[in-house]
């Protein structure tokens, strides 16, 4: 890969690069119509980096997120993790992938309801190599006090944080989160990136977060918009903004 | 580690669907208790049987003749094969037992003195063997003991050969030879007329002139012996002698009716289970088909996490395994509970000493085994399935179901019917496939119903048919030997006697090729009244000209249709040997019969006027002087009387009818039950955010369940009538595996029998419903519309 350019010159030529995606492009075949949902897009993220991926709604964010992920595989292109090709791996060869490396946020938490806080959190630390307590992970996440709560007895932003704690307690190399404050309000959407932030800062984890609120966006080390499958803009934002100060 | 999150979710997902958990593995308990209850009967029969045939040296060929010297006894044991022979005296004599008006018929058997025969033993169950030199000491069949409380020290009066005599009863013995005990030419046992008595040879055989002869053989054959052709050298020994041919164990009556026995439990073992267990397996699939959809997201994540698609697959079939667990062990323990029972019930039927209910290992893990396989094969593709869910795709929410104007909107008619009603065709429009399959459960409940009671009616019609139409007389009264028809008038003048119709019965061999069988042709008078040949369907046959009347079914075993000839060996009298041609062929229900015309049959055995007895119309205010008086009649052999034929009857078939019928009820209901409140709560969970959207904008709990409810309604009609149809097939499937030389059972469904299948399977549904209905009122309205999914 010595001979691709990175797409963000300077400061990054030094740091270590988690993700190496290029030419990513993604069509799904809807009956007759073909839906390009990515349409060749390069990206980079690197090691403790917090990304903000912006975009709106169809701009094919969650599906660049889950290549990432390891959850689909593009098209065409390549998606380079540490020092191996995604692209080229197989169905077993993912589930590793994504069960050693990747912690995933999702819009709708998708906790086990059947499953309190601590047993959600086990789910993963149950077939990790290294995990944290999941104890631990939920006093990370500020839900110590409810650890045998079940799904339903909390409320959304909880959830969620329940959903941090079940991604971060494998120690992932990288968090990927989907609109984890799309279902929430203001607040609890705030505490939740707190929790983010959190992570990211105390774990050095990269974390990419996606979303369609251009507000969250400034507390990113890094912003990318997509637009109709395209990398529409790049920005480095000189000083991250703590979530707490945000407003929509 | 067992209690691993994905394990704690198994055990919460399943509680949280206990109804239906429950629901399937009640079904597949019992289709399991069917197969552990037949399987592991059978095989308690089967070792029992084995067992006791050996310690009591059952023999393989029987014969009986008129009489032979001594000296061709040893003749018996030079036959190739005969591993050892034995000779002994039978004889049949009348009873007159304390308590019974009526006479009884006993079988004196010489035995020798001190010890059990060498070939068909016995098994003595209290008292002591027979003391030489004592006068009337016998042992008596531990059934006629029983049935007459008679114990060692009592005694029994017979008429042997004209003389009153008295036995005195010094032991209680069973026999191989009569397991199922039976009056030859009877079709039922009747303990309390019929008993058989061991005697010493050294007392029976001067009274009948015996002495130094016999007229019974057993042989006992070396293994591997050919069976057919030592009973050919056996006949062909015996023929001078009044031969009544030779037959084999399979013909032997009391064998035969085992054997029979083993058969339908055989057929058990596979009918009823199969059933059961498909439904079960349908169950599950479409249990665990819904789960796996609602689970979708929980999958992706999963997924997500780094669970691979071996773990998820895994995960949804160890739920199935647990069900099939569950099923397993209730069934197990039921199968083997009402196996107990069964057990019990076959030790008063079939007079083994002791009939030990044995529950092999090797049964309970072929029932788990089986469980398991069933319910695997029924999930493996919703399984898969759940295996094979991309992550991502999972993740996103299930596209809205495609709906399309019904038939009724297409035809312009919606404004007939009601918006419910409306949701609920549309419903069952979109997909068939589902509708039908619940169809098809619910169908398969009220078919079991009817295969379950319909052997009632078939046996009801049988009896009515046979003692209301056919035998119509209330005496059949058999002579010792064939009598002129000075006997029968004789017994005209009987007093309370009405009428009376000989009938002549000739022991006879019927050939056809290479095939043959025995049999007694009954030869009866063409405008006999009292005793008549019937079919199946009532119709009356009249014997006329020369030929040969036989049971379908003997017909089948000869290879011989109407208009073909048959060979008639006489094994009686000069024994005459005649082509005679098949008249017709009878569908009956019971035995292999032959009947003539009376006077052919006179022809035949070149005798004027013979009888072998009559069959009498009685005045029933005079029935017991004309007892006293067939009691003192030496002539008499037996007197076989309806009434306690038909009583016997209703003690012994009717009461296993009702057991086995209670059974199928219960299972029947259970997978009425099962399948309707599966369906139920399937709706409902895929529903529940629909209705709870109607309840929200203010359509009341009625008209929501009313949608639910209807749909399961639509679905109880459509399956009745279709499982009320698919139950006349089953039922016509199980008369053919009735059909045997012992019995055939016409296919008689009595509306009464449809409609209590109907009424089960409506109670059922209106249960479930009402179950179903409680939790439509309690649906969480905030919580439904909360959830995604
Ligand atoms: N499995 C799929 N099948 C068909 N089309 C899909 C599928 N997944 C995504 N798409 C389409 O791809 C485009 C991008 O989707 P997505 O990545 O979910 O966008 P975003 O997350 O930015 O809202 C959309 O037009 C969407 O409809
Ligand atoms: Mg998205």
């Amino acid at each position: 890969m010595a001979t691709t350019t990175s797409p963000v010159s300077s400061p990054d030529e030094h740091r270590i690069c988690v993700f190496q995606a290029r030419g990513i492009t993604k069509v799904y075949h809807v009956g007759e119509v073909d839906v390009h949902a990515l349409r060749g897009v390069d990206l980079d993220l690197f090691e403790g980096e917090f990304l903000v991926l912006l975009g709106p709604s169809g701009s094919g964010k969650s599906t660049l997120l889950n290549i990432l992920g390891g959850l689909d595989v593009p098209t065409s292109g390549t998606v380079r993790y540490q020092d191996h090709d995604l692209t080229r791996y197989d169905e077993a060869a993912l589930t590793r992938y994504r069960r050693e490396h990747v912690g995933f946020v999702f819009q709708f938490y998708n906790l086990i309801p059947s499953l309190t806080a601590r047993e959600n959190v086990a789910l993963v630390t149950d077939i990790s190599r290294d995990p944290m307590d999941p104890v631990e992970a939920l006093r990370l996440v500020g839900l110590g006090e409810r650890l045998d709560h079940f799904p339903s007895q909390l409320s959304g932003g909880e959830q969620q944080r329940v959903a941090i704690a079940r991604a971060v307690a494998k120690r992932p190399q990288v968090l990927l989160c989907d609109e984890p404050t799309g279902a929430l309000d203001v607040h609890t959407g705030i505490v939740v990136l707190e929790a983010i932030e959190r992570v990211n800062r105390e774990l050095g984890t990269a974390t990419a977060v996606i979303t369609h609120n251009a507000v969250i966006a400034s507390i990113a080390d890094r912003v990318v918009s997509l637009s109709d499958g395209r990398i529409a803009s790049e920005r480095r934002n000189e000083s991250k903004m703590p979530a707490r100060r945000l407003e929509w | 580690m067992i209690l691993t999150a994905l394990n704690r979710k198994l055990v919460r997902d399943l509680l949280g669907m206990k109804g239906q958990v429950l629901a399937i593995a009640l079904v597949m308990a019992s289709g399991i208790a069917t197969f552990i209850l037949s399987a592991a009967t059978l095989d308690s029969l089967e070792g029992t049987m084995n067992a006791y045939y050996d310690a009591h040296r059952f023999a393989d060929v029987f014969a009986r003749l008129k009489r032979a010297p001594r000296s061709v006894a040893e003749r018996l044991g030079e036959i190739p094969g005969v591993s050892e022979a034995a000779t002994r005296v039978v004889v049949d004599v009348n009873l007159d037992v304390e308590g019974l008006a009526e006479p009884g018929s006993g079988r004196l058997i010489s035995v020798p003195e001190h010890r059990e025969p060498r070939v068909n033993g016995f098994y003595l169950r209290a008292g002591r063997f027979i003391e030489p030199g004592r006068r009337g000491e016998v042992l008596v069949n531990e059934a006629f003991a029983k049935a007459h409380g008679l114990h060692p020290g009592d005694t029994v009066r017979a008429i042997i050969n004209g003389r009153r005599d008295t036995l005195r009863i010094v032991g209680i013995a069973l026999s191989p030879e009569y397991v199922y005990q039976i009056r030859p030419g009877d079709i039922l046992p009747d303990d309390k007329r019929f008993g058989v008595f061991w005697m010493s040879e050294r007392e029976l055989a001067p009274a009948y002139d015996m002495e130094g002869a016999f007229n019974d053989v057993s042989l006992v054959l070396m293994p591997g012996a050919n069976e057919a052709e030592v009973i050919r050298r056996l006949d062909d020994l015996l023929a001078p002698y009044g031969g009544l041919g030779a037959f084999g164990r399979a013909d032997h009556p009391s064998h035969q009716f085992v054997l029979n026995e083993l058969r339908e439990l055989r057929g058990m073992t596979v009918i009823a289970p199969t059933i059961f267990l498909l439904v079960a397996a349908f169950l599950l699939n479409v249990v665990l088909t819904r789960l796996i959809t609602t689970q979708r997201e929980q999958i992706a994540a999963l997924k997500a996490f780094g669970y691979s698609n071996g773990q998820v697959g895994r995960h949804y079939l160890l739920m199935v395994l647990v069900i099939a667990v569950i099923g397993a062990a209730l069934g197990t323990g039921l199968g083997a509970w009402m196996g107990r029972g069964l057990a019990e019930m076959y030790t008063r039927f079939f007079h083994f000493p002791i009939l030990e209910f044995s529950l092999h290992p090797r049964v309970v893990v072929l029932a788990v085994g089986i469980s398991v396989g069933s319910g695997v094969l029924g999930t493996l593709s919703a399984v898969r399935t759940a295996g094979r869910l991309p992550p991502a795709e999972a993740m996103r929410p299930e596209p809205p179901a495609d709906f399309r104007p019904t038939i009724l909107e297409r035809l312009g008619l919606q404004r007939l019917v009601s918006p419910a009603a409306r949701t609920i065709l549309r419903e069952l429009e979109r997909r068939p496939i589902k509708a039908a399959i619940s169809v098809f459960g619910i169908a398969m409940a009220a078919a079991i119903l009817v295969v379950g009671s319909f052997m009632k009616d078939a046996i009801d019609c049988v009896l009515e048919l046979q003692f209301g139409r056919a035998q119509r007389q209330a005496l059949t009264v058999t002579l010792n030997e064939p009598g002129h028809g000075r006997a029968l008038r004789e017994m005209e003048h009987l007093s309370g006697v009405l009428a009376a119709e000989p009938f002549r019965a000739i022991p006879a061999r019927l050939r056809s090729g290479h095939r043959h069988r025995l049999v007694a042709v009954t030869a009866l008078r063409e405008d006999a009244q009292l005793f008549r040949i019937m079919d199946l369907n009532g119709r009356v046959i009249a014997p006329e000209g020369d030929g040969l009347y036989l049971s379908a079914k003997l017909g089948e075993l000869l290879g011989v249709r109407a208009g073909d000839r048959v060979t008639m060996e006489v094994l009686e009298g000069e024994r005459p040997v005649a082509e005679i041609e098949v008249a017709r062929l009878i569908d009956d229900f019971a035995g292999l019969s032959a009947y003539m015309r009376l006077g052919a049959a006179h022809r035949l055995m070149r005798e004027e006027g013979r009888v072998s007895g009559a069959y009498l119309a009685v005045d029933q205010a005079q029935i017991s002087r004309l007892y006293t008086d067939l009691k003192n009649r030496p002539a008499v052999a037996g007197v076989a009387i309806k009434t306690a034929t038909i009583e016997s009857f209703n003690a012994i078939i009717a009461e296993n009818l009702l057991r086995i019928r209670l059974s199928n009820i219960i299972f029947a209901t259970i997978i009425a039950f099962g399948v309707v409140y599966n369906s139920a709560r399937i709706s409902l969970a895929e529903r529940s955010r629909e209705l709870a959207t109607l309840r929200v904008i203010g359509f009341t709990r009625g008209e929501v369940s009313a949608i639910l409810l209807g749909e399961l309604a639509v679905l109880t009609l459509l399956a009745v009538p279709l499982g009320l149809a698919l139950g006349y097939t089953l039922s016509a499937a199980v008369i053919l595996s009735v059909d045997t030389e012992l019995f055939r059972i016409p296919l008689v469904v009595d509306r009464s029998t449809y409609g209590f299948a109907a009424v089960v399977v409506f109670v059922a549904a209106l249960i479930s419903g009402l179950i179903v209905r409680r939790r439509i009122d309690h649906l969480d309205l905030i919580e439904v519309l909360k959830s995604r999914a």
